[in-house]
């Protein structure tokens, strides 16, 4: 293959993006600012929350400045403007609390907040019975949920990074970017000023399949040729994180920096089942993740493809031997792939927000998941990435949730002390 | 468009402290990746633990300035045996993996909250270089001349950082041409020819680890005192990726190449900058299709595009010799 035919490629790679009208996202120019509800819990199962009028709230600088002060409205919100981006703290006035209504942990009177640039932070004062009397036993089935919904997700996004590498050896580490990619896309056609709007659902539907086609276009634009020059592994790489760079910050540029949730089922009241709680959007989100991955495996196992999926992320060159068009195969992986990764980023953002960097906050997640697993295997992706989502939730139970995902990170460099192949991987020479 | 203003400002970022700071992460770079064929993507852990070394030991332990480069220092020979001991049996890309995954997580503990005593969380610790700037030998006044001037502070680190990064590709010029040296290149053309010569290779890259790694650290002591305060996010994983790009474009394998990466990466980035800059303020182009606020994201996406296109077109860089390179591991 000759160098011209790269050309169209990295203009092509990013054309899918810039196709997206800039005007279509524009950013609000909001300051920074924090804002919350203060409620106290209903009465009986079932009733709605209380708000509670009159209570202050002063904000701070992380130096101990005073920003700004707030009191809650009739309907219990209140906001503090912020002079910019930055770390604060709001602290709650426990004493402007009406009579009867407490803390739900007295300890927690003042909260530390991040501020990111234009973000409107919501900061959250439980009310209510004292939870002093909350062991971590208590914590520990909502928190497997959580981990278990985690981990469903990472699995989801990871299995086409874990197929690429077993495929073409390529540690893709721009794979994180089509999880944005997905998420940014469903957000386009369900939430953007410009967009058509259209239902979640359906939105879903189509930055689905948007993904897919980004995926199989960098397939084809990028990595084909660039294998065809029989470029090494390392330069891959490389170059893979330069692509992750350009299109992080495409992403920002024209979505911006702020985390913005969906239109449809932004925010929805937990149901309580038995110890734990949890929001039907989490439940939907559970269900579909199980049902999509059950589908793979069945694809992978049943069907033509799938088998020639396995047989060439086996052995290769047994595989091309066989008379299997390895190249096409690989397409197809390129193309479920990001499908799949896609469909994860629509997930993640259903839960949390959708931001510019969800993907790549979530890559190193991945590639733990997938080395925890076996790198190159479908079902050591699967459950490596479980590992990895209920290691990060349960690891709260003990060390601060801002950290949670340093256990997370430390699994993988375990796991390559005691066995390097990982959980389902075969054991050959990887050193 | 004013040229003058935007070729001044081009040529003084060119040797300004980023780009001194910069040649110091890359030449450490060179020596895990260059001569010894390690992909260690966790290269801002020891930028990390170089600055944080000077700042916590100024600030929480205490010291002067100068007792807390060593504990800078042995910080970071601490961080590269940590780092080597489970890695260095593998395969280069799970290498790239556990040292991305290893830079992440001293970021996210020096910003957790648990650690504010120490480490001052998520905005950092300020003023612990007084040291450095009270041991200044230039009077008053401005030195340089052109594009060149500089307070006579600035002149002072920029003097200290540059003789910095002379001396450590100075030991990495001496390094390379003893025997030590060999055996590193010939770990990194083939493994097994330098273990079945009873090398122990293992031992031999570790070495190359510590070293790039404490070379690394002086860089993130530079960077520390030029700014004069550590915040943790400045710490993430672009800085390495930064650092590959300008060891990519000034040639790998090469002692002076990271060096002339360096300052042509940092004159280059300045250069687009500006002349961004000056298009959008001159009307050239419109404020609502790129603001002025926005030139940082263009800047960062530039240096991903920089570094895919050397990657595909030109991999040895400027200087490189492409026999030299360890691409296809």
């Amino acid at each position: 293959m000759h160098v011209r035919h790269l050309r169209p490629v990295l203009i092509g790679a990013c054309l899918l993006v810039l196709a997206i009208p800039a005007a279509a996202w524009a950013q609000d120019a909001d300051g920074e600012l924090v804002q919350g509800v203060i409620e106290a819990p209903a009465e009986e199962e079932g009733a709605e929350p209380a708000p509670v009028p009159g209570v202050e709230i002063a904000v701070a600088s992380d130096a101990g400045e005073e920003v700004g002060s707030a009191t809650t409205a009739e309907d219990g919100t209140w906001s503090v403007e912020l002079p910019g981006p930055g770390a604060y703290t709001a602290t709650i006035d426990a004493t402007t609390l009406p009579e009867g209504i407490t803390l739900r942990n007295p300890d927690r009177a003042t909260l530390e907040v991040e501020v990111r640039t234009g973000e409107q932070r919501r900061v959250l004062f439980p009310l209510g019975e004292g939870a002093a009397g909350v062991t971590r036993f208590d914590r520990a089935p909502q928190l497997l949920l959580e981990g278990l919904k985690l981990g469903l997700i990472i699995a989801i996004c990871a299995i086409g990074l874990s197929l690429i590498f077993g495929t073409t050896g390529i540690t893709n580490f721009a794979h994180g970017e089509l999880v944005t990619f997905g998420a940014l896309s469903a957000y386009f056609f369900n939430a953007s000023a410009g967009g058509p709007g259209l239902q979640l659902i359906l939105a879903a539907v189509v930055a689905v399949l948007v993904g897919s086609l980004f995926g199989a276009g960098l397939e084809r634009g990028l990595f084909r040729p660039l294998r065809a020059r029989k470029t090494g592994l390392v330069a891959l790489l490389v170059i893979s994180i330069g692509l992750s760079l350009v299109l992080r910050n495409l992403f920002l540029l024209f979505f911006g920096g702020r985390s913005r949730p969906f239109a449809d089922y932004a925010i929805q009241r937990g149901i309580a089942i038995g110890p734990v709680s949890v929001a039907p959007k989490d439940l939907w989100v559970m269900g579909l993740s199980i049902l999509v991955l059950v589908l793979v495996a069945l694809a992978l196992q049943r069907t033509r493809i799938g088998k020639a999926v396995r047989a060439v992320a086996d052995n290769r060159d047994l595989a091309e031997s066989s008379g299997i068009d390895v190249e096409r195969v690989v397409l197809y992986i390129w193309t479920f792939g990001a499908g799949l990764a896609a469909l994860g980023g629509v997930f993640l953002g259903l839960g949390e927000q959708v931001s510019f960097q969800m993907g790549f906050q979530l890559l190193l997640l991945m590639f733990a998941g997938i080395t925890l697993g076996g790198l190159g295997t479908a079902y050591g992706a699967l459950v490596g990435s479980l590992v990895v989502g209920l290691v990060i939730q349960l690891s709260t139970l003990w060390i601060p949730t801002e950290i949670r995902v340093v256990p997370g990170l430390a699994i993988l460099i375990l796991v390559l002390l005691v066995r390097p192949q990982g959980i389902l991987g075969r054991a050959e020479r990887i050193g | 468009m004013d040229w003058n203003t935007i070729f001044r400002n081009s040529l003084n970022a060119g040797v300004n402290a980023e780009a001194a700071y910069y040649a110091l992460l890359a030449i450490g770079l060179n020596m895990h990746f260059g001569y010894t064929g390690l992909l260690n993507f966790g290269q801002v852990g020891f930028l990390a633990v170089g600055s944080y070394g000077i700042a916590v030991g100024v600030t929480f332990l205490g010291l002067s300035l100068w007792l807390s480069v060593l504990v800078a220092v042995a910080a970071a020979v601490l961080l590269a045996l940590l780092l080597g001991v489970p890695t260095l049996r593998l395969r280069v890309d799970y290498l790239a993996i556990v040292t991305i995954a290893a830079g992440e997580i001293i970021r996210l503990t020096f910003r957790s909250v648990s650690l504010r005593e120490v480490t001052g969380g998520s905005s950092g610790l300020q003023a612990f270089a007084g040291d450095f700037y009270a041991v200044n030998p230039f009077p008053d006044g401005t030195y340089g001349f052109g594009p060149f001037a500089f307070s006579e502070s600035r002149f002072w680190l920029l003097v200290a950082a540059w003789t910095l990064v002379a001396l450590s590709a100075l030991l990495v010029y001496l390094l390379m041409h003893s025997p030590w040296g060999r055996v590193i290149k010939s770990i990194r053309e083939d493994e097994d020819a330098a273990r079945s010569l009873g090398k122990n290779v293992y031992w031999y890259k570790m070495q190359s680890l510590i070293l790039g790694g404490v070379i690394g650290a002086l860089g993130g002591i530079v960077f520390c005192i030029a700014t004069q305060s550590v915040v943790p996010d400045n710490y993430a994983t672009q800085v390495t990726f930064f650092g590959y790009t300008i060891l990519i474009l000034g040639g790998v394998a090469r002692v002076g190449g990271p060096i002339v990466g360096s300052v042509l990466f940092w004159l280059i980035l300045a250069l687009t900058d500006n002349l961004l800059r000056q298009a959008i303020g001159a009307g050239y182009i419109p404020e609502n299709i790129l603001a002025t606020s926005e030139l940082g994201i263009v800047r960062f996406a530039l240096v991903g595009l920089g570094l895919m296109l050397l990657m595909i077109y030109r991999p040895q860089g400027i200087f490189g010799d492409r026999k030299e390179l360890a691409l296809d591991a």
